[in-house]
């Protein structure tokens, strides 16, 4: 805070880069130094390899929460997505099997829209309250996702769904393509895909449009309520896609994944410079951000801090990215 | 006492990193005086009353108060010494009532509880006194901007006023209200307090002003008596340039019609019938409240239509979504630039990029974006609309009111529009950029465009129209043209009642 108080010569450098990217260079300079100190595995090639594995799925919630944070609202409601979709996908693939046991594939594949589809259905309210009855995304993606867990609770009595098919697990949980993990390569696919849509479509544009000023956007022609319901979609979309990758990982469909996501997905896009207010943030930034917040969480571990303290510090710097944020966006406005 | 002014600063500076300000500006202000700040956007007016107000310190020089020098730790401190400033952006609370936000921070107290009794029958009594027709127990939201405009002013009769600071206070009035404004001036000359006053609108200060002091980019160009100048001479003095080249002349198309209006009514506004045709200016003039805004919005889709029929080229627009509309060839500006138009965050190549991005003047049908030739086509605009260079990739927050307008005309470019309306779209603009904004609007008539141009500003609609429309209590109370186009006829029809019956 001080560097940033500061207004010498020596700290333009730095200003410069604060109000381009935001936080995250520092928070990252920040945490190599101070986990290197308290860990020798920690720089390891290895262990880097092993976090950039482990932030696959975070990485691409991450993205989805960007979507929705850029067109001016959050989305609490992405670990209720992720849930709901390994329930119903998990039970729809046993359920599928069980009927057609020769074409399991088809199974898996059913299986995987059920999942989609109940996903869609958290976006699509959530999209229909926000844009149509304008009701605050914070009370609207709340109560989503009270609905959703609630579900996935009452479908599986709390209890994992097991039994499913192996050839999930093997394939998106542990398979890989040419030595590199199917998730990895999913992650890939739907980074290079999210930004083309943000930074060459014309409905990428309308969504920074509709977070910069949405009345401004409604006298350019954009039709604000698709764009808002379309952001909430795609990313209750991109949870269901993490969810499966999730399951496959835990070979069960379970009820209480992804509790920790909301929290984690919105820090990684606020300390990646993506705005609160909405109307900013890049997709290259967001993959980084989530990076770093798994890269913290490998940290904590291998320091053996316990994962209640990483509770706390992982609250703390969400905290302190949004403190960050609005100093940035102030600099931002009045160009000191 | 007598032997210094009220106020006065010595050469006054702000250097902001890169940019001087204000550059070493003299400016006196006695007692029972009105004196007026003078210049374009940018030339450091803002500046000079916001180191007077305590908003802002000064980088060198001194504020002098009754011959002491003094430094204002903040706002609340400089209102503490007796100069309060009316700010253009106002600092009412929109959720209270009047009374609770002219006692904001000082609120009458009864043992440790507000007596809110108390508060409202002093409120009360201010504005009576002040002779503002305002219920103390409104909702500040409810009021028209003129009335909280005179909240606003009330709260500064708190303490013992010595400086009043007017930023441009009559830029959302009615020649009506500014008349009020102006009995209440003298009524403040009267009991000694001094009044800087900032406007654009130079007709207006013949009638208060005592001096005037012109600036130019941050540096003071000179103070002459009101008396021993001309508003020639002043804007001579502020831009260089003669005033009889501030409104074009406009060249009379007289093209085929293309907006078609029948019997369109809705909430404030009733039956309205006329068209516009392309290759002309159309005019449109009322009070605040008339709803001459309201009509074009409602036009547009942007408030609910109740019944008539809005017709584009023979096509039924009635119930067209906005977006829609604007598609078909119409569009509309905004009056409130911040709101409503520029995305403040981004630069204005992002804001232009919008338009250009939904329209179909780049890149084809496609869904990807061909951000090369988007680019390209924004520059070309940002050209057009003179735009200078160095603010293209500045946030357009940062940029003076004028600027900003220029990049909220350019969006009108971005996309094929035959019909363009204006809606209020010189306020806050000084008188230089508005020249270049006319011009802007010369163009695009002459090259056969239909233009709207809605002002509560009467020369301006005067001067650019070739046809008026006047509104009075939602109804449209005359349509002139030609030589009926004078300020008596207008004015007469300001006040027209048969809309008020309904």
């Amino acid at each position: 805070m001080t560097t940033e108080a500061t207004k010498t010569g020596a700290f333009d450098p730095i200003r410069k880069i604060f109000i381009k990217v935001g936080v995250l260079p520092f928070f990252l300079v920040g945490a190599l130094i101070i986990f290197t100190a308290l860990s020798d595995k920690f720089l390891s090639l290895q262990n880097l390899v092993n976090v950039a594995r482990q932030s696959v799925y975070l990485v691409l919630v991450s993205m989805g929460q960007m979507l929705v944070l850029i067109s001016g609202g959050f989305d609490l409601s992405v670990g209720t997505s992720i849930a709901l979709t390994s329930v119903v996908s998990a039970l729809g693939m046993v359920w599928l099997a069980g009927i057609f046991p020769d074409a399991i594939w088809l199974a898996i594949a059913l299986g995987a829209f059920m999942g989609f589809a109940a996903a869609i259905s958290i976006g699509l309210i959530n999209g229909i309250g926000v844009a149509y009855f304008e009701v605050s995304p914070f009370i609207m993606t709340l109560g989503a996702s009270s609905v959703g867990a609630g579900l996935a609770l009452f479908l599986t009595g709390g209890v994992p769904v097991s039994g499913m098919p192996f050839a999930f697990a093997d394939t998106f949980g542990f398979g890989r393509l040419f030595g590199v993990p199917v998730p990895v390569i999913i992650a890939i696919l739907c980074i290079i895909v999210m930004w083309l849509f943000m930074s060459r479509t014309r409905l990428g544009t309308q969504v920074y449009a509709v977070g910069g000023n949405i009345k401004a956007a409604h006298l350019s022609a954009i039709n604000t309520k698709r764009t808002l319901m379309m952001a909430y979609v795609i990313c209750a979309l991109i949870a269901s896609l993490t969810g499966l990758l999730l399951t496959a990982r835990v070979e069960s469909g379970e009820a209480n994944l992804g509790s920790t996501i909301a929290l984690e997905s919105i820090a990684a896009c606020v300390i990646a410079g993506v705005s609160l207010r909405g109307g900013i943030g890049r997709v290259e930034n967001v993959v980084l951000g989530a990076f770093f917040i798994v890269l913290v969480q490998n940290g904590m571990n291998l320091a053996q801090v316990s994962s209640y303290m990483q509770m706390v510090l992982l609250g703390a710097l969400l905290i302190l990215a949004v403190i960050f944020d609005q100093m940035r966006y102030r600099m931002i406005l009045s160009g000191n | 006492m007598s032997a210094h002014p009220l106020i006065e600063t010595r050469a006054l500076t702000k250097q902001y990193p890169g940019v001087l300000a204000l550059n070493a500006v003299d400016f006196d202000l006695n007692a029972g005086e009105v004196h007026v700040l003078f210049g374009e956007n940018g030339a450091g007016k803002s500046t000079l009353i916001s180191m007077l107000a305590g908003a802002n310190s000064p980088s060198r020089g001194a504020v002098v108060l009754e011959g002491r020098e003094v430094k204002f730790d903040s706002v609340a401190d400089a209102q503490a010494k007796g100069i309060y400033t009316v700010f253009q952006e106002f600092s009412l609370i929109p959720t209270l009532t009047v009374a609770q936000n002219i006692f904001l921070g000082w609120e009458p107290m009864k043992g440790p509880f507000i007596d809110h009794r108390t508060m409202r029958k002093r409120a009360h009594d201010m504005l009576l006194e002040l002779g503002f027709d305002i219920d103390p127990t409104d909702i500040t939201s409810h009021l028209s901007r003129a009335q909280q405009q005179m909240v606003e002013i009330t709260k500064a009769f708190h303490g013992d006023l010595k400086v009043l600071i007017l930023d441009e206070p009559t830029a959302s009035l009615t020649d009506k209200e500014v008349d009020h404004l102006f009995e209440f001036v003298g009524a403040l000359k009267a009991k000694g307090v001094g009044i800087v006053y900032i406007s654009h609108r130079i007709q207006e200060f013949s009638r208060i002003a005592d001096r005037v002091t012109v600036l130019r980019d941050g540096g003071k160009i000179g103070t002459v008596d009101i008396s021993e100048t001309s508003e020639d001479a002043l804007v001579e003095m502020m831009t260089g340039r003669a005033i009889d080249e501030i409104y074009p002349k406009i060249k009379q198309g007289g093209g085929d019609v293309l907006l078609t209006v029948e019997g369109l009514r809705t909430a404030g506004i009733h039956d309205a019938t006329f068209e516009v045709r392309a290759g002309e200016v159309l005019g449109v003039a009322g009070l605040v409240g008339s709803g001459k805004s309201r009509l074009f919005r409602t036009i547009m889709g942007l408030t609910a239509r109740d019944r008539g029929t809005v017709k584009l080229r023979g096509k039924d627009i009635s119930h067209a979504p906005t977006r829609a509309i604007i598609r078909d060839g119409i569009y509309y500006l905004s009056p409130d630039r911040k709101a409503e138009g520029l995305d403040l965050a981004k630069s204005s190549k992002d804001n232009l990029a919008i338009n250009l991005v939904m329209g179909d003047k780049v890149g084809g049908q496609g869904q990807l974006v061909r951000w090369s030739e988007v680019n390209a086509e924004a520059e070309t605009i940002s050209d057009y609309v003179e735009l200078h260079e160095g603010y293209r990739n500045k946030p357009v927050s940062q940029l003076s009111g004028g600027n900003q307008q220029k990049v909220l005309f350019g969006k009108c470019f971005g996309q094929n529009a035959d019909l363009i309306i204006f809606d209020e779209p010189t306020v806050g603009v000084d008188m230089g950029t508005r020249a270049a904004l006319y011009l802007l609007i010369k163009e695009l008539a002459e090259s056969g465009k239909a233009v709207v141009v809605i002002s509560s500003d009467l020369p301006e609609v005067m001067n650019l129209s070739h046809r008026m429309i006047v509104l009075a209590h939602g109804h449209i109370s005359a349509e002139l043209s030609g030589d009926d186009m004078t300020e008596e006829q207008v004015l007469k029809f300001f006040f027209d009642e048969t809309g008020a019956k309904r």
